[in-house]
């Protein structure tokens, strides 16, 4: 109806003259904020940039003082050695392992219990989430000892399941698809339901595909934090044969010698997944990080 | 297949003694287009999402058919529902969105096909099937709505207040198109609007409600001649009534200089109810009353006049030829049988 043409003139024409330009300031070609951001971005980027300066230097380099930022010749080679130095192919593929599953564990297991969280009423329903929420208070090193002796009941100590099961879903990801199931409108389940769909199918087939920007948030900070979890590994495996990477990269630091270069070589290549996980990921990152708060 | 529903005395509340819906009871036949209208708040979505299986009743019956669905989860009610924002699925195509509900009851693959192309055909969205809603315009999101529920052939069509997101020729092009879709597939239909246009032109019956409870029930025509309140008399019609306040004394009612022979009517306090389209230039006879012109609002065939009648701020539609001015003073009458009085305190109707 608005677009119809009053009297054949288009409506656009009924516009009036844009407000006069404001008188052109000179203007920095980036916001001011950026000043302050860039020396932040400075300093976060230096152990970056230095990591990467001492995987390129020689042994003798590496141990300089004050280091060396910026070494002359680049020792390649150094990721070869280290490469060979340790199984590092075995503890990737661990790593691998232990990522996966616990995001998969994740994505699955929050999402169900976010669902019951966000749509089921039930008696305590709203206790038991603040409950949960609480959990996220807790300090890891607080909960390492009861999490062992858990496991260790289990009889999983020093074993792949010993190091996943603990890690399969966690508070933060129930709470984070909580708010966003919350979010979605509930006349589309009310649909389903008439339409027949089960509770569970509404689940899969119409909150899920609707959450991808949530999911994929919990999947890469869920990645993120197995393949750079050092401590729990560290406690509960004790044996190369399930260690992963980061367990790996201590055996650089030998009791006897220190070779950082050697160190700073394997853990470039630990950092690469991430690297590509996040280069490809980002935008839903960004998106959904802003979604993840409360309502838009 | 179609089938009648039943209410008997269902109550819904939410917290204990506040009834959003209170001992409603109505009968809807097989194949009849009921509607229920009132004001926002009045429960008549409750009332719908009890039918629907959404809400479950505090207390009393809700009968599909001749079989009692209190108990019955709303995918096993065999009911269809048009939801006021549509919730169309916004990852799935119009064609997917339309297969939904078959494919959940598993119907053969190729009935699948042939239903969703005959309600694509029948609506006009053959064009449409591989985009998604997002795509679509608000007019073809209502009809893929209407399509989804058409396509599962239910025995019950609920529809929750479903062309209020269009605009106003939309709106009245698609409630046109629903009339004459129900009545080439008379499929027992229960629809909720607070729009009285909506309700006076598409139902069979009428159910007007108001703070959960039924006010009056009946077909369109019986519930703008007859109303059995002042609610009533207010809420059907537009321009509403026009509710004057006024006194009876031995037969005799009298509202300002409104004065109506009418026997029977218990002495005291009485409000007067007169339609704006009643009332037309006074003739012999006639009981009559004066009307002080502020507005004059010409629509072509008739002019809607607002002004003040016995102290009262009212309205009246009268023949265009009548030329009438603002700010003068025009003597109308009106017809004494289309004069209601109701009674001041409870406000229900005296015939």
């Amino acid at each position: 109806m608005t677009t119809e043409p009053l009297l054949g003139v288009p409506p656009q024409q009924f516009r009036l003259d844009p407000p006069p330009e404001e008188p052109r300031r000179r203007r920095l070609p980036f916001s001011p904020w950026h000043l302050a951001l860039m020396p932040i971005a400075a300093v976060m980027l230096l152990p970056l940039v230095w990591m990467v300066a001492v995987s390129l230097e020689t042994d003798a380099q590496s141990h300089a003082f004050p280091p060396l930022l910026f070494p002359k010749s680049f020792q390649f080679e150094n990721y070869k050695t280290a490469f060979n130095a340790v199984p590092f192919a075995h503890f990737f593929l661990n790593s691998l392992l232990y990522s996966l599953t616990t995001v998969a564990g994740n994505l699955l297991f929050c999402s169900l219990a976010a669902y019951a969280f966000a749509r089921m009423r039930f008696r305590g329903s709203n206790i038991l989430f603040v409950v949960f929420l609480a959990t996220l208070m807790v300090p890891f090193q607080v909960l390492i000892i009861p999490t062992f002796l858990i496991v260790k009941h289990l009889g999983m100590v020093d074993s792949v399941g010993g190091l996943i099961v603990p890690n399969l879903c966690n508070a933060f990801g129930i709470f984070l698809l909580r708010q966003f199931f919350r979010t979605l409108p509930i006349e589309l389940e009310e649909a389903a339901r008439i339409d027949g769909t089960s509770r569970l199918g509404i689940l899969f087939k119409i909150v899920l595909p609707l959450s991808l920007p949530a999911l994929a948030t919990l999947g890469i900070i869920q990645f993120m934090w197995s393949w750079n979890d050092f401590l729990w590994p560290l406690i509960i495996i004790n044996s190369d044969t399930h260690a992963p990477l980061q367990l790996g990269l201590s055996m650089f630091q030998g009791a006897h010698a220190q070779h950082w270069n050697l160190l700073m070589a394997a853990t470039v290549m630990s950092q690469l997944p991430m690297l590509i996980v996040f280069l490809f990921a980002q935008r839903w990152f960004v998106q959904s990080l802003a979604f993840s708060g409360m309502k838009q | 297949m179609s089938a009648s529903v039943m209410l008997q005395e269902v109550t819904k509340e939410y917290e204990p003694g506040k009834a959003a819906v209170d001992r409603l009871s109505l009968e809807i036949a097989d194949g009849e287009f009921m509607i229920l209208v009132g004001p926002s708040g009045c429960g008549k979505t409750t009332a719908l999402r009890m039918i629907a299986g959404l809400e479950k009743p505090t207390s009393g019956t809700v009968r599909i058919g001749d079989r009692v669905v209190n108990e019955v989860s709303p995918r096993d009610r065999d009911i269809a529902m048009v939801f006021q924002n549509y919730a169309l699925y916004p990852h799935m195509t119009v064609h997917k969105n339309l297969a939904y509900g078959l494919r959940q009851r598993r119907t053969p693959k190729d009935e699948v096909q042939k239903r969703v192309t005959e309600v694509a055909e029948l609506l006009g969205l053959d064009e449409l099937l591989k985009r998604k809603p997002g795509q679509l315009s608000g007019g073809q999101r209502q009809r893929v709505a209407m399509g989804r529920a058409l396509v599962r052939d239910p025995e019950v069509f609920l529809l929750d207040e479903p062309l209020s997101n269009l605009d106003a020729k939309l709106r009245a092009e698609m409630r046109t198109e629903l009339k004459r879709l129900h009545q080439n597939l008379p499929v027992t239909t229960i629809y909720v609007t607070h729009d009285q246009v909506e309700a006076m032109t598409l139902g069979d019956h009428i159910a007007v409600m108001r703070d959960g409870r039924l006010q009056q029930f009946g077909a369109p025509q019986e519930v703008y001649d007859r109303p059995a309140n002042v609610f009533v008399a207010g809420f059907i019609g537009s321009p509403p009534m026009n509710i004057l306040s006024g006194v009876a004394r031995g037969g005799r009612v009298s509202a300002g200089d409104f004065v109506l022979e009418r026997p029977g009517v218990p002495d005291g306090d009485v409000m007067v109810g007169l339609r704006p389209q009643a009332l037309r230039p006074a003739s012999d006879g006639m009981p009559v009353l004066d009307f002080r012109i502020d507005v004059v609002e010409p629509l072509g065939d008739e002019v809607v006049l607002h002004g003040t009648a016995a102290a009262t701020t009212a309205v009246a539609c009268v023949d265009a030829r009548v030329r009438p001015s603002a700010g003068s003073v025009l003597r109308l009458g009106i017809d004494p049988a289309d004069v209601h009085v109701f009674d001041a305190a409870s406000g229900s109707a005296i015939r």
